[in-house]
């Protein structure tokens, strides 16, 4: 527990559901990130003058703190690049199929009450639970 | 253009929230899905700091017609629970607890250019791509 930073993840979630606010008072547009990459891709490009845009923000992120603040990004965990493919491959799939993510079902739909995001988002962090504890102590990891 | 403007500085503050809140660190990822080790309990903060913030600008948005730069708020077309939304939130979550990764961190940290960060990227964009192709030969099947 030496790591516990519950105000700056606070703060970093009320940043979070600020910008699904302004994103819904402002377009009317879900802040579901795998909604919104998902439907910019070249093969079923809808809505993209906004995604791209939205997009455009997400990844200046990280650059103007870096100006900034100093901030660097941290590094993965997962060194096995086999492994990355098939983590990255279950979340693009997995994410698309279940229309959503931490963001648009853990974030957007619990906030709008659906009964959909409500049970994606217990049913994924059970999985993702249960994955790490598979991966950390039962095969050793 | 004010739309855009709107959706760029939406995804400004959505990636710095990302950043600040510890999202962006597998490692503090992975310890918060850690129940049974070393559990870092902060990012159940991130959820508890987003929703309510989040509601409240639903719920100011449920007195409007329509959004401010858009003729129509557009609802999630889905409601009914079903397989797919199961099946999905599984394999989603198996991604997530492997890798540390869910969509909006992992684009966030790729554009540092670490190595392994980009080849989760472009697998989570390849498996996205394999959806689309897996639902257009579903509804071409259908006709």
């Amino acid at each position: 527990m030496e790591n516990f930073t519950p105000v700056a993840s606070a703060v970093g979630g009320m940043l979070i559901g600020l910008a699904a606010a302004l994103l819904w008072l402002g377009l009317g547009r879900i802040a579901g990130i795998s909604g919104i990459v998902g439907g910019i891709l070249p093969i079923r490009r809808k809505e993209t003058a906004w995604r791209a845009a939205f997009l455009a923000g997400l990844l200046a992120a990280p650059l103007l703190l870096g100006a900034v603040a100093g901030y660097s990004t941290p590094a993965p965990v997962l060194k096995s690049m086999d492994l990355l493919v098939v983590a990255g491959l279950l979340v693009g799939f997995g994410t698309r199929l279940g229309s959503g993510c931490t963001s648009g079902h853990g974030v957007c739909g619990i906030a709008r009450l659906s009964p959909r995001s409500l049970i994606a988002t217990g049913v994924f962090m059970a999985t993702a639970a249960a994955t790490v504890f598979l991966v950390r102590h039962v095969i050793g990891a | 253009m004010r739309a855009r403007f709107v959706a760029f500085a939406s995804g400004l503050v959505f990636g710095l929230g990302i950043i600040v809140s510890g999202m962006v660190d597998p490692a503090k990822v992975l310890a918060f899905l850690d129940i049974a080790g070393d559990w870092d309990p902060s990012l159940a903060f991130v959820m508890g700091g987003a929703i309510p913030v989040a509601a409240a600008g639903f719920m100011l948005a449920g007195r409007r017609q329509r959004p401010v730069c858009d003729g129509r708020f557009l609802e999630p077309s889905k409601t009914g629970i079903d397989a797919r939304l199961v099946l999905g939130a599984v394999l989603f979550g198996a991604g997530w607890g492997l890798a540390g990764y869910c969509p909006a961190p992992a684009l966030v940290a790729s554009v540092s250019g670490q190595g392994g960060t980009l080849v989760f990227v472009a697998a989570m964009l390849a498996g996205m791509v394999v959806f689309d192709l897996y639902q257009r030969l579903l509804s071409g099947s259908r006709r």
